[in-house]
Parts: C-alpha cells; structure tokens; sequence
C-alpha cells in the first residue's frame, strides 16, 4: 500500500518475525518492568555474537541452494586445536593472531567441504552430514577430548575486553565485549560481499538457477567452493569468540545446535530451495532464538517449555508463507 | 519387482557394494583381533547396541523414499518413552507383582505407539496439507517433541520401572537378544512393505516423481500421512527400546542418533530425494558401522575415532556411488532413451 | 552494421553432426542476415536443436564451416560465440527468479566485463536503456518470479540485447504466450528488425510467427526439407514438410448410431481460463479440442480432470455428477487423463515399465494388503504386447524406452483401468512419424471399443486422422464446431485461425 514500505512487506518472514519480538518484548516489560534496560540487552546481544556469526555462515550456505550441518564441528575443531597449538608452542601469542589461526583452520576444513561439494558434485547435505561425523571424530580423537580451561593469556584478555561497561540506576550490572564488534564486522562484510560483488550476485544466481547460472557464464565451482571456505572461516571465527567468552576450550561444545541456527535462518526467510535470504532476517531470526532461550520466564512460560516455542516458532514462521503458496498454486493451476 | 533386470545388475548395486564392505570389516577385524571380536560376548553385546538406532535408520528410510526427511525421530522416540515412563513409575513401580505389572507394560507400550503416531500424524499434515518441506516441519515438530518431554519431565530422568521392563532391552528370546529381534521383525516388516504392498510402492513412485504421482491419480495426502505415521510409530519402538536398556527416560537421550540415522540410511543407498532404497541396503549399512566400532573398540581405539570412521565411510560411499552408477549418481545423470 | 545488411551474419556450409553412429545433422546449409527473422521449423528430433547449440558454441560440427560476420570459425565455443553477438533464449528463459529484473538484465553484461564488484546504478541504468528500447515498461526492480510469463520472455530478450546480440535464438518462443502476449512479441520483434538485429525462432509450432519472418528453414531427421521465403508457406504446409506425411491417414469410422451419451459437460467456468463451456460426449467418439495458443483448450482438459478445478458448471459421467477438481474423484468416476508432458507429468522415469501401467491400479492388485506381484506383471506384459510395445523387459526403467513407447506405457496405465472417458493431450508430442500414425490406430480402436476419447492437440492431421469432431476454442470459449470428415487440412487451419 504505502510506497514507502519495500514490495510484500507485510507478508515477509521479517517482518512476522519482528512482530513476535516486540510483542514479546512489550509483554515482557509490562510483567516485570526491569527487563526493559541495558542489563537485558547487553545480555541478549552477548548471546547473540556466536550464535549470529554462525547464522549468518548458514545462511550464505542456504542462499546459494545448499545446505551444511559441519559448521558447528568446525568452529570447536578450530577453536580447540587453535588452543592447543598455541599453549604448546607460543602460549604469549597475541590474540589476533590466535583468531586469524583459528579462522585459517576454519577455511581449509570448509575447503573440505567444497572440494566434495563444488569438486565431486556430491550432496551438501550428505558430504556434510559426513564431515561433521569426521572433524569432530579426528578432533576428539587425534587433538584432544579434555576440557581446557587455562587459555593462552591473550584470549582471556580478549574476553575482557569492553566496548561499554557500568551499572544501571536499578544497579544491575552491563557490559558489552569487544567480541560483539566482530558479529557487526562479519554482518557488514558478508553484506558487501552478497550485495557489491560479483560473487556474491553470482551466489543468489546458482541459488536461484544453477542451469541459468552455467549458462551465463558463472563458474559454478568456483562460487560454491568460496562459500564453504568463507563459512568454514566464519565457523573458525565463531568458535575462537565461543572459546574465548566461555574461559574454556570445550570440545564437546557447540556441535548439537546446528539445527538451530538453520532454525533462526530459515525463520528469518531464507529458503531451503536456495537464492532467498537477507541479513536482516537472519539477525531477526537469531533475536528471536535468543530471547526465547534466555527471557521465556519473563513472560511467564516455565523455561522448560523453551523447545516448545521455538519449535511452534518454526513451524508457524515457514508454515504460514508455505500454506499460502500451496493455496495460491492451487487457486492458479 | 527384481527378477532379470535387477539380477544381471546386481553387482554393480550400492547393496552389494555395502556387503562387500561389510564383508571384509568383518573379516579384517576377526583377523587383527580374532579371540575377541569373534568372541560370544562381543557378537551378543553388538546384537545388544545397534538395533535402537537402527529401528531409527528405518524410520528415517521411509520417509527419505518419498523425497522427505523426518527430523523428528530421536523427538518421537523420547518422548514415547517419556510417556510409557511416567505410566510405569506412576501407576506400576518397582514393587509390583509381575502380571500386574505386565498388564500395566503392554498399557505403557500402547501408549507409546499412539503417542509415535499422533506425532507421525502431525508430520504428515503439515507436510501434505500445509506444503511445508519435510526438513522444516520435522525440524520444527522434533523441537516440539523434545520439549514437551522436557516439559513434562522438568528436564530429569524418569526412573523406578517393574523389573519386566527391563525385558524389552536386556533380555534374549530362544539365545537372541530381544531388540535384534525387534528389530529384524521391523526391517522385514518394512521391506515387505515398501516392494509388497501397494502402499509401499506408491511411496517409491511418488518420491520418484510427485507430480506424476498426481497427475496419476494418487491420493497424496493419504500416502504422506501414512509413510510420517509409520515413521512415528518405528520411532517410538526405538523409544522403548532405549528406555529399556537405559531403565529409565529422559528427553535428551540418543540426541547423537538423529544424524546417526540419516548417515546410516544414506550410506544404506537411499536417495535422499526419493524413489530409491532397499531395507537390505540399510540393514548392511547398520552392520558395517556396527562391526566397524565394535571392532574399534577391541583395538583400544577411543570411542570418538568411530565417528570419523563412520563419517570417512559415508563420503567415501557417496564419492565411489557417484563415480560408478547405477547408484545415487544415476538418478541424476540424463540417459538418452534408446530403442 | 551497414555491411551485415548484404553480407551473411552466420553462414553455415554443409554443417553434419554425428553423435555416435547417429546422424543428427546432415550437411546443413544455413544463413542468416542481419534484420531478418527465420523460422527454423522441425519435429522433436529433427535436429533443430542440435543446430541451436553447435550456432551458440556448446557443441561442435563433425564437418563443415560456420562464419559470423564474415569471420569463419573451425571451432566455436560459447564464448567466442557470445562474443560475436550470436544469443540463444532458451525455452525455460534461464533467468533467476530471485534477482530483479535489472539484474537479470544487465548480470551476464558486467560477468563479461571480469569486474569483482557489482555495479547496481550501472545494471539499472542499461536494464532501462534496453526496456526502452523495446519500448516495455517492466518494474526494474521487481522480482523476475513475480513476472507473467511473457514479461519473463522480454526480459530474456532484453538481457540479450543488453550484451549487444546481432543474433537471438528463440527456442520454442510463442508456447507459453496468450493469443495477445504473441501480437506484442511480434510488434517488438518488428522493431529489433529495424535496427538490424537478426532473429532465429526455433519451433515446431511456427504459424503465428510466419507473417513476421522472412525465411522458413524446415529440418527433418537431420537433413533440411524444405527451404524458401516465408509467404511461400502456411501452417498446414509446414506441418507436412516436418512430419514428411503425405498422405492423410484415414479418417475414424462413424460412431455407432444411436449410441448413448457418456460425458456431459455444462456450463463449465473457470475465470481467466475457459468459460461457458459445454458439449456432450457419446460412447465410441473421438471428440477433438484445438484453438491457437491462450485459447483455453488445455486448462479445459485439466479441468475435465480434476487437475484444475473450476469456479462453476457441471461434469456428468453416465448421467452422474461428480466432485470437480479431485482428480481421484474424476479417476474414479472413469475418467483417464494422459499429460501432454511425459516426462515431467506422466512418467516415473526411473521406475520399471511394469510399475508405471501397475500404479493407476494398485489397490486392485492388492491381495488381502499384499500386492499379486505375478498378476500385476502379467497384466503390464499383456498392454506391452496389446499396444505393440517393443519393451525388452517390463521390469527395465521406463526412461530407456523411445519417446512413442513411453506414450503407450502412459496409455496403458490409463487403459487397465477400463476408463469410460480418456482425455488425451497432445498426443502424440515428441513422437517420431511411426510411432504416431501407431498411437493414432490406438485411439481408434479405443473409440472402437466404445470408450469416449477426447483430443487436445494442434496438429491439425493428427485432429483429421483421429476426430469425429473438433471444438474450436477461443480466448477461452468453445467458438466453432466441426465435422472431422467435412473439411481439408486448410480449411480446418483458416477456421482455427479465423
């Protein structure tokens, strides 16, 4: 109706998703007043780092028609050998490099990924389904499976690092990391990258037609494996903050929410059949999954009933658009 | 449906790419470890493991001959047992007599199953009414599974089960393990199914081509819903099973089971976007994984090494498919038609 | 650009593709000059579309030379071939459905140009300059899937003139368009002509094109038939010079008098397909629908199905009512359907041929919950060996069998359901001359045996070999009735046209 308002606006995934969290969050408020401050959202937005760096790898996966489980098992298996490579060999290294390690492990395992995927031609879902079985069984098996809790000083450091810090007026306690700034890195290079470059056009393209794409001249391969490398990096990268944040290098970590994190990304509009999704959606959807995860109780459901909402979420947030398009392919026939 | 044709071709299958493989993990780890590998204890004690997630491989190969997945298994299966826990801590307990608490077993065992096909059912309808993809509405719905046994359970294990139950997970009928024969009931049940009944073969030919199955005339609806159904109520076998052998529930058991059972369904040759499976293929799929960590484990090699193993198996699988048809690769693959 | 006027653009000489031991072209020769419009006619096979590739750089001749502009190529390859404006729009348009219509237009230009950042203000401003051109009005940036079908073929058309095409290759161009989309597809085609850029369409359906073109090229099984400026031809003589038929199949024998009515159709509406249709069906009749493009005839034929259901009317079988749009109530009722699409709508290609016929019936089969595995094959072996089927093995996938057997074991899926009513559509589509005069002789014993058949098609000797009577229809209604034994060939073409 209004010109202002993009194409559809109503009738998008993001905008039912931001719906649900300002109801949320106005329910939330009106139930205990003290949930509207920077304590919450502070809390909420640390919540949110790796979750979000890890939804937006998954979600580049979706965008170009393909879909990947490993993520999750190759951020612990470069977060992890990242710390014990550097607490054997140079403990006192400073924490970028330590990151740039973990994101370069990160890489070549998408590498993997891609040379099964973009080389072989194989299913993403299965080659991937194979290689988070093998990273985490080479990773617990040849790297280590104990718990480290005494990291390299600088990536303790890293972790106290703050943007902002201090106390509200009721006196609870905020902070911000440093660590959050590399979701907003990660959220703005993926965006120039998906919508400045070529490769990134090239990327909606063999997700919207991989026939159209060969025929005009993308390089399939090529694309593809980019993006299991960079969402390699990006898991590497997620893993490392993980790792850091946490004061503990835990292998056993992390793998187990892969599905949740495709959760938040298709909730936020991006389709399994490849060449829709946005960033915003995405980050939509992560907030979503968060403050579900953390601030339930605030608007009087039991925490135990946490699943259950987010399952109820997903199915509503992709079977409403689904129904619809069954309804109108009918109507059209 | 397999006579001529499938016979002159039979050794280039997936299948009998799978038993050669099986073949010779069996026999590489009788030979480097021959006293235990092939010892009674051993051969019983794998009879004992695999059958829970196998039951879950077969529950996820029905749904993966239609081009759909179901997510929701390991969800199904837990809270099925979630439910017949409560019903044999609540209204049976440790102290009971044995009939009686036999009665309140097959009670608990009921509903079980109908706890399996009311979640099957609701799969089904939103993937055949409300045109959602497989993968989300069983993403979705598995959530909802496993938090309603959280919810119900406030997260703990449900323990303090009649001695009978037990049986299910524990015990051997005539010298065999009882879930082997659960399971081997199920597997022949499910073959019978899929190249035997009409039901069996619209699934396929549906996963084969949907619109077709339209344009044929095939009740869509009702075929879905009866293939997620299925794969509900094999599901809250595995439940069962699992709940036996642990002697007692909780809602996040076997959570590593739900990609265990796409891997071995995958690796088993089903095409994961339909048409195409063999319940023989799965079955050899499980014991190749199953001798593969059984053996691992004689070695001294850590539990986790299995997991790469298995996963090191299933893209070599794939790869080898691929390279040399008529597997997975040439369902893709154009052929020109001839004659 | 003034030279092209006089010089050839492309120039085939004596181009032959072999394939194998197959021969899919024989010593073609082949030009196109710039600002001109050609019609490359031929049947499924003829070898049209190998042309189309071997021009476009994907394959390469066994023998013979190309020039483009002059130049003479021994090797092609899409690049070179793109280079030298030579573009092909392929059937499906091979655009991306979830970029804009800017992007669409203006992507392959800036992949060409080796740039690593995408230029939107750039890609919008050339995707306006272009619509311009064409004189379109098409939202820069909606999305290509939100576009109608003939707006998703002009945006094709516009990304290939934004690469600068001298040549664009239409395949199969008017099969999707509505009576009025094919006008403004030919005003733009006019235009494109003016300022020199050649057009190649490539169909088996050309008549609505002819009036625009200036050369008819006409394959069939590889070697060029016919050749010769447009005017020179119709749609009736096109037809002959692709299927080589000379002589007309003889037409069915008059229905059984007095036999009873079997189908009843009333009223039947569906908005922005088909209205107020209505005509009754008698039990040994071949009744055929036909109508150009956008007339209706095949959302009718789904609707007779279930497959498409309609707003209001009737359908009646025997006098009976029955639910509409539910293609199960419609089977189960006695009516059969075969798709006009084999391979996407009416066949599980890697299927055996045995399951393919079984699958209409498999609850018949079906022995207290088990399936009669022997009755069921001995029931496929028997439609193979009635309808002449050369099927080594009913258990081998249907996908080996050529495409006029695969029509049979469609047919035969129908059949063993003893249908009261079959409706056909496009019958013989994608079927080599044999196989079709054969599926022909099926259709007429079929209305022999007293089942009421109904044909959609637009082969007009296929509608006179087979028909009693042919409904003419029109943006949607049914305009003319016609007597299948009372009219040639031609006239049958000027009242479908008229």
């Amino acid at each position: 109706m209004s010109g202002l308002l993009p194409q559809g606006f109503w009738t998008r995934n993001e905008t039912l998703v931001a719906v649900v969290i300002i109801l949320f969050c106005i329910v939330a408020t009106l139930s205990d007043p003290l949930f509207f401050s920077a304590t919450t959202l502070t809390d909420l937005l640390r919540a949110s780092i790796v979750l979000g760096i890890l939804a937006v790898a998954a979600m580049l996966v979706l965008i170009s028609g393909g879909i990947d489980v490993s993520f999750t098992a190759i951020a612990v298996f470069a977060m992890y050998t990242t710390t014990v490579f550097t607490l054997a060999v140079a403990p006192e290294l400073p924490w970028f490099v330590i990151f740039a390690l973990s994101i370069g492990i990160g890489a070549c395992l998408g590498a993997i990924n891609g040379i099964f995927i973009a080389g072989f031609g194989l299913p993403t879902l299965i080659v991937t389904l194979g290689t988070l079985s093998v990273f985490r069984g080479f990773l617990l098996t040849f790297v280590g499976s104990q718990r480290i809790s005494a990291l390299p000083p600088e990536m303790r450091d890293f972790s106290r690092m703050m943007i902002t810090r201090g106390t509200t007026e009721a006196g609870n306690f905020y902070a911000l990391p440093w660590a959050f700034a590399a979701l907003v890195f990660v959220v703005v290079l993926t965006w120039f990258i998906l919508h400045k470059t070529m490769l990134g056009r090239s990327i909606f393209a063999i997700g919207g037609s991989v026939e159209s794409a060969r025929r005009i001249g993308i390089n399939v391969r090529a694309t593809q494996f980019f993006v299991y490398v960079y969402v390699g990096a990006l898991a590497g990268l997620a893993g490392i903050i993980h790792g850091a944040m946490g004061r503990m290098a835990d292998p056993f970590s992390l793998v187990g929410l892969e599905l949740s994190v495709i959760a938040a990304v298709v909730l936020g509009g991006a389709r399994l059949i490849g060449g829709y999704g946005t960033i915003t959606g995405t980050l939509l959807g992560v907030a979503l999954i968060v403050l579900v995860q953390n601030s339930l109780i605030v608007v009087g459901i039991p925490s135990t009933w946490q699943s259950v909402t987010i399952g109820l979420l997903i199915l509503l947030g992709t079977g409403l658009p689904a129904w619809q398009a069954k309804r109108a392919a009918a109507r059209a026939a | 449906m397999s006579a001529t044709h499938a016979r002159t071709a039979m050794t280039s299958t997936p299948e009998f790419r799978l038993a050669v493989i099986a073949v010779i993990v069996f026999a590489v780890m009788s030979i480097l470890s021959p006293d235990r590998f092939l010892s009674a204890q051993n051969l019983t004690s794998m009879a004992f493991q695999f059958p829970e997630f196998a039951i879950l491989a077969l529950a996820m190969t029905i749904t993966m001959m239609t081009g759909g997945i179901d997510l929701s298994v390991v969800g199904v299966a837990n809270l099925s047992a979630v439910v017949a826990a409560i019903i044999l801590t609540q209204f049976a307990g440790p102290d009971m007599d044995v009939q009686q608490s036999l009665v309140w077993l097959v009670i608990a065992i009921a509903a079980a199953l109908t706890v399996g096909a009311v979640a099957g059912l609701l799969n089904g309808v939103l993937v055949a009414w409300f045109g959602l993809p497989p993968i989300l509405a069983t993403l979705g719905s598995g959530l909802v599974f496993t938090g309603f046994a959280v919810a119900m359970t406030g997260g703990s294990a449900v323990m303090g089960f009649p001695d009978v139950v037990a049986w299910l997970g524990n015990e051997r009928l005539v010298g065999i393990p009882v879930p082997l024969i659960v399971f081997a009931l199920l597997a022949l049940g499910l073959h019978i199914v899929l190249t035997r009944t009409g039901f069996g073969l619209k699934a396929t030919m549906y996963g084969a081509n949907p619109l077709a199955a339209f344009f044929a005339a095939i009740d869509i609806n009702r075929l879905l819903i009866r293939v997620y159904v299925t794969a509900g109520m094999f599901s809250s076998i595995a439940g069962l099973v699992i709940m036996s052998r642990a002697n007692s529930a909780k809602a996040d058991y076997g959570s590593s089971y739900l990609l265990l059972a796409v891997l071995i369904a995958v690796l088993g040759g089903v095409n994961p976007y339909g048409g195409y499976g063999r319940v023989i293929g799965v079955v050899l799929a499980v014991l190749s994984m199953q001798f593969l960590s059984s053996g691992l484990n004689m070695l001294q090699v850590s539990n986790f090494a299995r997991e790469l193993i298995w996963g090191a198996l299933l893209i070599f699988v794939m790869v080898v498919n691929t390279r040399q048809g008529p597997g997975l690769a040439s369902l893709f693959n154009k052929t020109k038609p001839t004659g | 650009m003034a030279a092209a006027t006089h010089d050839a653009l492309v120039d085939m000489k004596g181009v032959t593709k072999r394939y194998g031991g197959v021969t899919a072209l024989d010593g073609v020769d082949f030009t196109v000059h710039a600002g001109e419009a050609v019609c490359l006619a031929g049947e499924n096979g003829s070898g049209k579309s190998t042309l189309i590739k071997i021009l476009s750089g994907v394959e390469q001749p066994t023998a013979g030379t190309i020039s483009i502009n002059g130049t003479q190529h021994t090797n092609l390859n899409p690049r070179v071939s793109a280079a030298a404006g030579v573009m092909v729009i392929f059937q499906d348009f091979s655009l991306f459905p979830n970029m804009s219509v800017a992007e669409n237009i203006a992507f392959s230009t800036q992949l060409g140009e080796h740039r690593t950042l995408f230029d939107l203000s750039r890609a919008r401003k050339l995707a306006q300059s272009v619509l311009e051109r064409i004189g379109v009005d098409i939202a820069l940036d909606a999305r290509v899937e939100s576009l109608p079908v003939a707006h998703k073929q002009l945006v094709a058309i516009c990304r290939a003139l934004a690469s600068e095409a001298r040549l664009i290759i239409m395949d199969e161009p008017t099969t999707a368009l509505t009576e009025r989309e094919v006008r403004s597809l030919l005003a733009i085609i006019r235009k494109l002509k003016e300022e020199g850029v050649a057009v190649l369409f490539v169909s088996h359906k050309l008549a609505e094109v002819l009036e625009v073109s200036e050369k008819v090229f006409v394959l069939r099984n590889g070697k060029k038939v016919a050749e010769g400026p447009a005017a020179e031809f119709d749609a009736a003589s096109l037809t002959r010079h692709m299927t080589g038929r000379d002589v007309p199949e003889a037409p069915p024998s008059a229905v059984t008098e007095g036999s009873k009515t079997l189908l009843d159709v009333e009223n039947l509406t569906k908005v922005g397909a088909f209205a107020d249709v209505s005509f009754a069906l008698k039990a040994g009749e071949v009744l055929g629908v036909s109508g150009l493009l956008g007339s209706g005839r095949t959302s009718l034929a789904k609707a007779l199905f279930g497959l498409v259901a309609p707003d209001s009317g009737t359908i009646r079988l025997d006098g009976e009512a029955f639910a509409l749009g539910d293609p199960i109530a419609a089977a189960s009722a006695g009516i059969g359907y075969v798709p006009e699409d084999r391979l996407t709508e009416g066949l599980f290609l890697t299927q055996s041929i045995a399951r393919n016929i079984a699958v209409g019936r498999l609850d018949a089969h079906e022995r207290r919950g088990f399936l009669d595995l022997g009755a069921l094959m001995s029931e496929a072996t028997d439609w193979l060996t009635r309808l002449k089927v050369k099927a080594p093995d009913p258990q081998a996938p249907v996908r080996s069998l050529s495409g006029g057997n695969q029509q049979r074991v469609a047919l035969a899926r129908w059949l063993s359901r003893a249908p009261r009513v079959l409706v056909l559509n496009g019958p013989s589509v994608g079927v080599d001359v044999g196989s079709k005069a054969d599926i022909h002789d099926i259709i007429r014993d079929l209305a022999r045996s007293g089942i009421g058949v109904i044909v959609i098609s637009d082969d007009l000797p296929e509608l006179l070999a087979t028909c009693h009577r042919i409904l003419v229809m029109k943006a949607g209604r049914v305009v003319d009735e016609i007597a299948g034994n009372s009219v040639t060939e031609d006239e049958l073409a000027h009242r479908l046209a008229s």
